[in-house]
């Protein structure tokens, strides 16, 4: 604490220039290894993309799979544990989205939103690396769904450029529904009501959906809903392009007839509106 | 640029529904002092920093911080700034090293530099020991320090610290102090918000008290304790019953209303220092029978001209204390 010079003007060459888009670069790069370097202290963030994917798959599989696959294999029968992958793949992804507002919503509570608000940083950076970080996330989400499928029973028919594809999708798509937990996270106020608001949405979207069961077997005013589900759509578009059992073919609603097609819709969609949402409720934050 | 003032507010109004957190604050700090912002909870003082830190719209009025707006050119303010709020704003999970570089970077200095910086900072705010450990591991007054550390890495030319000692302990406080002491001595204007009168009797060269989300007393602390008659005679009773009859037998002497203060056995009342006062005190409440354990004489404080000025006392620091010792802990 002696001959404290904590504040002399800066030397020349040690602050970097104002292009907006290299200083919005550097923002996001420098807060996405922040999260990422909270990942590598505390490896158990990471259990939503790890255990439970792992979990959902057994038990569907062995608890509930008999009972689905056997209506199934009654009426025509089909592989439920290839058939479950399409929709594990969407669940494991969509379901980080309320881990992204719970994230927010504690980086408000201690007040770091504000600190970042208040330096000279690109405004949508601080949400653009959240999402970043949960993507990368996801993607390990996907590799552990895949790897826990080959090992009950699921294989890719379709060749490696379909299989692409058919991840590429999840990823979007799960990208997508990243920017719905930022806006979440910026409207809630307590990590508490992020993760129940974030399991109240989720439940329904995962659920209403083709993700587990064909919606054929749904009562019928329901069947509508789970059709046009993106949840289905991303399901559907999966088993499709992996070559799995899918007895959707059968259903005539165009977002089953075109998942893929579907699956972009709905994810450039959400984007469209929940991204400029995001970072304007983050401009205009008030506390 | 010399004339212009750090920071220049003019009728500043912000409601927050119904409520109006700022009714018209002006505000003129000038540049390389230590302005102190004074008020009890919910007079408006975090709102004020929040807006003058372009965290927050005015409704009404405007300010500029180094001649700039902090609206319009909100950008350019970031620029100039820094903040401490009442919470340490730090990642918990990064390490102290950690999230002051990443503040850096963020202030715009280039990896290196911030590293440097960092470096520099840690060693000088005495927690280099303590640099690679995960914030969550600090004690408040560490905490603290990084925070302070975090907002002057950018080298702002005005600083905000929003009760920067709230909470803490005494010792934490004084060396907060310090830093604040030797952060003035470098030239940065500070703005500091405290419910602590006797902070800003310390640190502040000027005062603003706000209450009711306007300025009602402005001016160097002296000055403000002068306007409020300079001695405060303090009386302790023997018997809390005799509260009224001593208040009436002690209004010949004092310069303003007496108050029984509700503090128990204890009665203040505003003199003029005079040779015999006590004694004549003394004799004028024996005489109405009030009996009399202690007695004392002391200046005025900025606690009184709070009193004074607004009719209520300024915190009961207890129950903010403990306020938020108990947000700590459930953070």
């Amino acid at each position: 604490m002696t001959a404290l010079t904590v504040n002399q003007a800066p030397s020349p060459g040690t602050t970097i220039g104002r292009n907006p888009i290299g200083l919005f670069l550097t923002d996001v790069w420098v807060l996405t290894k922040r999260s990422i370097a909270r990942i590598r202290r505390e490896p158990e963030t990471l259990s939503d993309v790890t255990i439970q994917p792992v979990l959902f798959v057994l038990m569907f599989a062995f608890v509930f799979g008999g009972a689905i696959g056997g209506v199934g294999r009654s009426g025509g029968g089909f592989d439920y544990h290839s058939y479950l992958i399409g929709g594990m793949l969407g669940m494991s992804l969509a379901q980080t989205a309320p881990g992204t507002a719970v994230a927010i919503v504690s980086d408000m509570e201690t007040g770091l939103i504000d600190r970042f608000r208040s330096l000279p940083m690109s405004r949508a950076a601080v949400l653009t690396a959240r999402t970043i970080a949960d993507l990368l996330t996801q993607v390990i989400g996907g590799i552990v769904v895949a790897l826990v499928g080959l090992a009950i029973g699921w294989r890719i028919h379709n060749g490696a450029g379909d299989a692409i594809e058919a991840f590429a999708l999840a990823l979007l798509f799960g990208y997508a529904f990243t920017w719905v937990g930022v806006c979440l996270g910026m409207v809630l106020r307590s990590p508490e009501a992020a993760q129940q608001t974030g399991f109240v949405l989720f439940l329904p979207l995962t659920f209403i959906s083709s993700a587990f069961v064909p919606t054929q077997s749904m009562p019928g005013w329901l069947q509508p809903v789970a059709e046009w589900n993106p949840m289905s759509s991303l399901a559907t578009a999966c088993r499709s392009l992996f070559g799995n059992p899918n007895p959707a073919v059968l259903v005539h609603a165009w977002p089953v007839q075109h998942p893929e097609l579907a699956v972009v819709c709905w994810s450039l969609g959400l984007l469209a509106i929940f991204a400029p949402l995001a970072i304007r409720l983050y401009g205009n934050k008030v506390r | 640029m010399s004339d212009v003032p750090a920071i220049k507010a003019d009728g500043l109004v912000k409601h927050y529904g119904k409520t109006k957190a700022l009714d018209g604050l002006d505000l003129t700090v000038p540049l390389g002092t230590v302005y102190g912002l004074l008020g009890p909870n919910g007079a408006g003082k975090t709102t004020a920093v929040r807006i003058l830190a372009t965290l927050l719209r005015p409704d009404g009025g405007q300010a500029r911080v180094l001649g700039r707006d902090v609206v319009a050119d909100a950008a350019a303010v970031r620029r100039t700034i820094g903040l401490t709020g009442q919470y340490a704003a730090l990642d918990e999970y990064l390490t102290g090293r950690a999230n002051l570089i990443m503040i850096g970077q963020l202030s715009r200095l280039t990896a290196r530099a911030a590293r440097q910086r960092a470096d520099d900072l840690l060693e000088q705010f005495d927690l280099t020991a303590a640099a690679s450990r995960a914030v969550k591991t600090y004690s408040g007054g560490m905490r603290r320090r990084l925070d302070l550390a975090a907002s002057l890495i950018g080298r702002p030319e005005v600083l905000f610290l929003d009760e920067p000692t709230t909470g803490l302990d005494p010792s934490a406080r004084a060396l907060m102090w310090d830093i604040v002491r030797q952060l003035v001595a470098d030239g940065t204007t500070l703005l500091l918000t405290t419910q602590y009168l006797d902070e800003a009797d310390v640190l502040a060269s000027r005062v603003a008290v706000i209450d009711g989300g306007k300025v009602i007393a402005e001016g160097p602390p002296a000055e403000l304790k002068a306007s409020v008659g300079g001695q405060r005679l303090l009386i302790t009773l023997a018997d809390e019953s005799d509260a009224e009859t001593a208040a009436r037998a002690l209004a010949p002497f004092a310069t303003a209303p007496v108050i029984p203060s509700g503090a128990d056995r204890l009665i203040e009342a505003p003199v003029i220092a005079s040779d015999g006062l006590a004694t004549e005190v003394v004799r004028a409440l024996d005489a109405a029978g009030v009996k009399v354990t202690e007695i004392s004489v002391r200046s005025a404080s900025l606690d009184d001209v709070f009193l004074t000025l607004t009719g209520h006392v300024a915190e009961d620091k207890t129950t903010a204390q403990a306020g938020q010792t108990a947000k700590e802990a459930v953070q």
